[in-house]
């Protein structure tokens, strides 16, 4: 471990490029949208330079609280459905042949040269009436007339999955290749049957690695403006479609900046809080 | 009593053949090690045992009932991996006690057997620490805790000591023994080393690297009687001196010198090729050049003296005889001198193989 404090601009020099990075493309328009966000709309105009709270003031309607918490719960949910069956999913890969695993990985991979807008199209061709696979369970007997499954709840879960589901697998496949194999052999000799060996062993020993995929998925999906306004109805809009709508359609930019900035402190405090609750517990203090 | 039995074994992955033919019986209540170099198949044959691999064919039967088809999780046996497999997510009590919430024992029956089992090895107060606030050594015993929770019919061991350190080995050594005595559990132990397997075992399985069994027996006996050149090298250190039998009461031709032996065994014939296997520490090394009854004259390539032993090595015209002796009956002998070692005839075993 190096303990040493660098001394001198040369010793700092290698931290300069990261520090200028962060500067120039995170700090820097963040704090644009921050100070945008407390100036004056011009109606008909662009904004002036002000500083009040009345767009945050704004955002207490009903309207804005109901799109909120839908887009926490939408991304909420599909992070857990990817997780729930990632999870396994991956386990199962880590557990092929090498050449199996790299095609399987491929093939993940692969999905996301998928832009967004094909990806939605997609899935609404695939999930409509006229050329959907409820012809195919009709042809199949299993239903009576084809039906459109979008827009809708559904169509909109799977879009987002679908975008969602190889960076889960990614994300998740170094921890659990990295897994001993021999734990979950040890708790088969222990008298654990598969299904409990998996649920004791396997998810207990990576519960750090699931929260944090958990998370990453949340905050993927979190920013997915493009599938809800395909796949969704207009109550399935997300956050990130009102505020692209309020910025670039109403050309209301200070508004679309309080209310960026609003989602953002309420998403990292649940991001806070799931790290909070999925922390390993504490050894002992001896 | 019976106890484990081994029904013409094989085990294959694809083309590779991990274990060859292998009938096998292990008495009930003793302590068994799987001798062997690595790659012989003796990690394949115990997690045959253990039910973590199928056997290609053959049958396995434990108190004469037939195990072959039975899963793990079913079969109560105790196993200690090499790499020991502590749950890192659980404590020491946990970790201890999973076979037994498994088994959906109560809260309290668990925390006594706990308790039961951190006391037999050595670990009192241990039971809320974390598995990486261990040492080596306690970790291991943890391994070995855990593994006797259920009381199991079989208790495995896969080179558990093999991670340790040499002092440490050699008490784990001990206290495993005593430990497996105490308890009267049927023990099957794996591993390379010739030294923990002759410390430890009631009876040795020596499998090569043809992936066969060579020999079994006790360590003792087959210290003394190796059944094979393979055996008589891997188990200590041997003198093998390939040669001929001459007929007569015993007499081989070894490259131009007549060796005799005391013991032939039956169906050798005059012509046939054998060897002849000497321990070190049955050679005595005289200084000078003398004639004799299994007198090898050489010269003294070199001498490792340890304290405690010393070893001299003979240089005999192309092959080498390794002499040990205690620093009591040390020869006079110096790197380079001349010096005749004496192989008494009661001490070469004849190998045929």
């Amino acid at each position: 471990m190096i303990t040493d404090k660098p001394r001198g601009l040369r010793a700092h020099l290698p931290i300069l490029y990261p520090a200028v990075t962060l500067m120039v493309f995170f700090v820097i328009p963040f704090g644009i949208m921050l100070a945008v966000s407390f100036f004056q709309r011009e109606p008909g105009g662009f904004y002036t330079t002000d500083f009040s709270i009345d767009n945050y003031g704004n955002l207490f309607t009903a309207l804005f609280g109901r799109v909120l918490a839908f887009s926490i719960f939408i991304s909420a949910f599909c992070a857990a459905l990817c997780v729930a069956v990632g999870f396994p999913f991956t386990y199962l890969i880590t557990r092929m042949r090498r050449r199996a695993q790299v095609v399987w990985l491929v093939a993940l991979v692969s999905v996301l040269s998928l832009s967004a807008v094909i990806v939605a199209f997609a899935w609404s061709i695939m999930l409509s009436q006229t050329a959907g696979v409820s012809n195919l369970l009709v042809w199949l007997g299993l239903m009576e007339t084809p039906v459109s499954w979008s827009p809708g709840f559904w169509a909109l879960t799977c879009g987002m999955c679908y975008i969602a589901f190889p960076y889960t697998v990614l994300v998740l496949y170094p921890p659990l290749s990295r897994l001993d194999p021999h734990l979950p052999e040890a708790s088969q000799t222990l008298g654990a049957s598969p299904v409990a060996t998996f649920f004791t062993v396997v998810v207990g020993s990576l519960r750090s690695a699931i929260v944090a995929t958990l998370i990453m998925v949340f905050a993927f999906t979190l920013g997915t403006y493009l599938i809800p306004q395909i796949l969704g109805r207009p109550q399935h809009w997300t956050l990130s479609v009102l505020i692209t709508d309020e910025a670039i359609y109403r050309s209301n930019l200070p508004f679309a900046a309080a209310m960026s900035v609003f989602f953002m402190v309420v998403s990292l405090a649940l991001v806070g809080l799931t790290m909070l609750a999925g922390k390993t517990r504490k050894p002992a203090p001896q | 009593m019976a106890g484990l039995d081994f029904k013409d074994i094989d085990k294959r992955f694809g083309s590779v053949v991990a274990v060859r033919n292998v009938n096998l019986r292990i008495p009930h209540g003793r302590f068994v090690c799987f001798l062997g170099p690595s790659g012989c198949g003796k990690t394949t044959l115990l997690r045959l045992i253990a039910g973590l691999e199928q056997p290609t064919s053959g049958r396995i039967l434990l108190e004469d009932k037939d195990i072959t088809d039975q899963p793990a999780h079913q079969r109560n046996f105790g196993m200690v991996f090499q790499s020991l497999a502590l749950f890192p997510h659980l404590t020491v009590e946990e970790n201890i006690a999973y076979s037994l919430r498994i088994r959906k024992k109560d809260a309290a029956a668990c925390r006594r057997r706990v308790d039961e089992l951190l006391e037999l090895v050595r670990l009192p107060g241990y039971a809320r620490r974390h598995i990486s606030q261990l040492s080596g050594g306690q970790r291991q015993r943890v391994a070995i805790a855990r593994a006797l929770a259920i009381e199991p019919r079989l208790f495995l061991l896969d080179e558990p000591l093999s991670a340790l350190d040499a002092k440490l080995r050699e008490d784990m050594q001990l206290e495993l023994r005593m430990l497996q005595q105490r308890l009267g559990v049927t023990t099957i132990l794996v591993t390379h080393d010739q030294r923990e397997a002759m410390t430890m075992s009631d009876l040795i399985v020596v499998m090569g690297t043809d992936n066969q069994i060579h020999q079994m027996g006790s360590p003792l006996a087959i210290y003394r009687h190796p059944a094979d050149t393979f055996v008589a090298d891997f188990i200590g250190t041997s003198n093998l001196l390939k040669g001929v039998y001459r007929g007569g009461r015993g007499e081989v031709a070894v490259s131009g010198k007549t060796l005799n032996v005391e013991v032939m065994p039956a169906g050798v014939t005059a012509g046939s090729a054998i060897s002849i296997s000497v321990r070190p520490e049955d050679i005595f090394v005289v200084a000078g050049a003398r004639e004799g009854e299994n007198h090898l004259q050489g010269k003294v390539a070199f001498v490792r003296d340890v304290g405690s032993s010393v070893e001299i090595y003979l240089d005999c015209n192309g092959f080498q005889i390794i002499s040990q002796s205690t620093p009591k009956g040390r020869p006079a002998v110096q790197q380079g001198d001349t010096a005749t070692a004496v192989l008494p005839p009661s001490a070469c075993v004849v190998l045929t193989a």
